[in-house]
């Protein structure tokens, strides 16, 4: 007969594990009220009533860049210069991913170039930009080379509609002149899209049947350019265009780029895409000789072996760091403030907090602005992680 | 009789050219294909329209010498490299050192110690290593604190509102990693615990750290410490950003160490097990060290972007590496001389930086046994 021994309690492994979480539990609550409660009594002790009320002020300071809404000194309220803020940060973003992830490619793929002096200049690049402060770069860039290398308004370097100067750089803007034929081509463009979809299921079909290829590629982009200029036509040339105009300081109306934003997008580009740079070469890398050696055995050609082959297992390493890269991109806008480009953590971490002494509201906000978008990548990670593992048998 | 069929062999096929040799190197390297000739040219002229000039005017036409900002008028040609001369004790050691003469001798011999120590580290076969490693981590920093803050012994207490340089840039990072080390490992074995409550307080830590921008931090830090502390409570701006630091890069620890952790077979943790051990005894003897060495690359990586991102608490007006050289050039004496500055700043980071970056690549090479090329 088997005699059954008891467990002590304090040795029984699930009342221990309970315990432990049980003293981990009230251990943080405790720390998190009493920092709750110091933090309170400082507030209190210096004057500072925390709180939400400050949003409609109105905040004595101007903002010089805000594309996308208008910021009027003497109205915008504090919560206004939040939005700028954030707005700051997507568009400073959205620049510099474009822009890194072409120059990032561009360079990992010549990484990999049989041509030795092509290779060794992509490694120098990577390896240079890699390894010196972000910081550093976006300093240099800004006070040491475009600020005193670049021209005074009056003597602008021209490209066309567009100027380079000293404060920033100045394009042409697109204005809606006729809302009526903008949105006639509109609809057009809409119905050109929607035919070249159906166009491409088509011929996917007829490729799967007869084994015969069309470029769709190469027909969509001809399509998509001649075609839209040929629609813009029809539709009355609904657009016009702000051209930048030298005034007595600096050039008015147009669009128009601060030369902080300039810096900070030409360095958070060049150091970003040093690191896609890696992430590519190490993508192509890791797609073993023997998948290229398969598909040449099965009859497919150079293009269709890079194409089908080669570049979607490349693309499936390469896509989640590239992921990550963004979301460190977006973070490192905001050394922003060094250069004194109105992003998020300038105007509303930096001025507003200074202006209002609402550190508690002010940091949390800013901080939850972040929190949101690292949490929304790596929703975007795992979703993207799920679905290559389905794929793959 | 039927016609017989007679082999006719192709003919032989010309010999190579040259397979050997500087001339067919070239060849096959730099001119292999119309593509890769052409770029070889842009490449080519890019090269010598750039660099040349460049190495002129960084070194062969510079001024190294003088004590003033004449000399460098004088010949514009090259890069003025006398005021990086002029001021190299307040760019490696800051404004306290460099005011007092007789007091070099305290980071410099810091920096020869650590040098000391970390240098026979980095080759395999040294004897003792496990000793050196205890001195480093565990008796340097001692020695760092008494040496560098002073305030006993006979030695006088440094400022740390004048702590700067590299010398400053040194000891944030280091203090990062030696703080974050042991907090991340246990971030890193609390993510991977099977207790839901320990597991979900590592994960909100980690994620939320590593979610946050480290200038937000910062500013967090050196803002809003002071109110998270009863009065009276007071730290200087140093010890803020450290603290700051030490809280970010803990996260960023902890990810690397988990990762080591998943590269370790269940098998091992099961064999542990049967043998008696208890978690911690099994963790320490058996899991740890098979962790640590596997993700020590990654933690070099880590403290390679740590290293980098120290020199944003110029923004919150400490005198780093970066500040200190961007105040210098940026002082009555030497105004105009950013590129300078920060060509110089950007070189030690840069030296820094690439150097561990090779080391933990190295080691990566090395630790993976089963490497297939």
């Amino acid at each position: 007969m088997i005699e059954r021994t008891r467990i002590p309690l304090h040795r029984d492994p699930k009342v221990r594990a309970m315990l432990v979480q049980a003293l981990a539990l009230i251990i943080v609550i405790y720390g998190f009220y009493s920092l709750f409660q110091t933090t309170v009594d400082n507030l209190v002790a210096r004057g500072i009533q925390t709180g939400t009320s400050f949003f409609d002020e109105v905040a004595p300071f101007q903002i010089g860049f805000s594309p996308f809404f208008d910021y009027k000194l003497g109205e915008s309220t504090y919560i206004d210069v939040f939005f700028v803020g954030i707005q700051n940060t997507i568009l400073v973003a959205v620049l510099g991913i474009i822009a890194a992830t072409l120059l990032g490619f561009f360079i990992g793929v010549i990484r990999l170039s049989p041509n030795w002096l092509v290779a060794r200049g992509a490694l120098v690049y990577i390896e240079i930009f890699r390894n010196v402060p972000l910081l550093l770069q976006i300093m240099f860039w800004n006070f040491a080379i475009f600020l005193p290398t670049l021209p005074a308004p009056k003597k602008s370097i021209e490209m066309g509609a567009f100027y380079l100067n000293a404060r920033g750089f100045h394009t042409p803007l697109p204005v809606i002149e006729d809302s009526a034929g903008f949105a006639v081509w509109m609809l057009l463009l809409v119905g050109l899209v929607a035919g070249l979809v159906i166009f491409a299921r088509r011929a996917k079909v007829r490729f799967q049947e007869t084994g015969q290829r069309l470029p769709v590629l190469w027909i969509s982009l001809v399509a998509i350019v001649l075609g839209g200029y040929a629609l813009y036509k029809i539709a009355g040339s609904p657009l016009g265009f702000d051209v930048p105009v030298l005034g007595r300081f600096n050039f008015k109306g147009g669009g128009q780029l601060p030369l902080p934003l300039f810096s900070l997008w030409f360095a958070l580009t060049l150091y970003t895409a040093a690191f896609i740079a890696e992430n590519v070469r190490a993508g192509i890398q890791s797609v073993s000789y023997g998948q290229t050696e398969a598909a040449q055995a099965l009859g497919l050609s150079r293009r269709d072996t890079i194409r089908l082959v080669t570049i979607p297992q490349a693309l499936r390493v390469i896509i989640p760091p590239t992921i990550s890269q963004y979301l460190n991109l977006t973070k490192n806008s905001s050394l922003a403030v060094a250069v004194g480009y109105e992003e998020l953590v300038a105007v509303w971490a930096g001025i507003t907090l200074n202006q209002t002494g609402q550190a508690l509201v002010i940091i949390g906000m800013t901080v939850a602005v972040y929190e949101c978008l690292s949490l929304f990548t790596s929703f975007v990670l795992n979703w993207y992680n799920k679905r290559i593992q389905l794929t793959e048998r | 009789m039927p016609d017989a069929k007679i082999f006719v062999p192709a003919p032989d096929r010309a010999p190579p050219l040259n397979t050997l040799g500087p001339v067919a190197w070239v060849r096959e390297n730099l001119f292999g294909s119309v593509s890769s000739s052409v770029a070889t040219l842009i490449f080519l002229y890019l090269f010598f329209s750039y660099v040349p000039p460049f190495v002129e005017w960084a070194l062969i036409n510079a001024n190294w010498t003088g004590t003033d900002r004449s000399i460098c008028e004088a010949n514009t040609a090259g890069a003025c490299w006398t005021f990086i001369n002029v001021r190299l004790e307040q760019i490696l050691f800051g404004l306290y050192f460099a005011s007092k003469p007789d007091e070099l001798w305290r980071p410099t011999l810091i920096f020869i110690l650590f040098f000391a120590l970390l240098l026979p580290l980095l080759f395999e076969k040294t004897p003792g290593k496990k000793w050196l490693s205890i001195t480093l981590l565990g008796v340097f920093p001692v020695v760092f604190y008494f040496v560098v803050y002073g305030g006993s012994f006979g030695i006088p207490q440094s400022n740390t509102t004048q702590w700067g340089g590299f010398l400053l840039t040194f000891a944030l990072a280091f203090v990062g990693i030696l703080l974050a080390l042991p907090i991340g490992i246990l971030l890193a074995l609390g993510r991977r615990s099977e207790l839901p409550v320990i597991r979900s307080i590592c994960v909100i830590y980690i994620e939320f750290w590593r979610g946050t921008p480290l200038i937000t931090i910062l500013f967090m830090a050196s803002v809003m410490l002071p109110l998270f502390f009863p009065a009276g409570v007071e730290f200087d701006k140093v010890v803020r950003a450290m603290i700051g630091i030490t809280m970010f890069q803990s996260a960023y620890t902890a990810e690397a160490v988990r990762g080591g952790l998943a590269a370790i077979p269940k098998g091992q943790a099961e064999a542990a097990m049967a043998l008696g051990l208890g978690y911690w005894k099994r963790t320490i003897f058996i899991i740890l060290p098979q962790a640590l060495k596997i993700s020590i690359p990654s933690i070099v990586n880590t403290f390679i972007a740590l290293f980098k991102d120290t020199s944003l608490v110029s923004i919150i007006g400490l005198l780093d590496l970066l500040n200190m050289a961007q105040t210098a050039a940026r002082s009555v004496e030497w105004r105009g001389y950013d590129i300078e500055g920060y060509l110089f700043a950007g070189f030690i980071y840069w030296a820094f930086c690439y150097g561990m970056s090779r080391y933990s690549q190295n080691l990566e090479r090395k630790l993976d046994t089963n490497r297939r090329n």
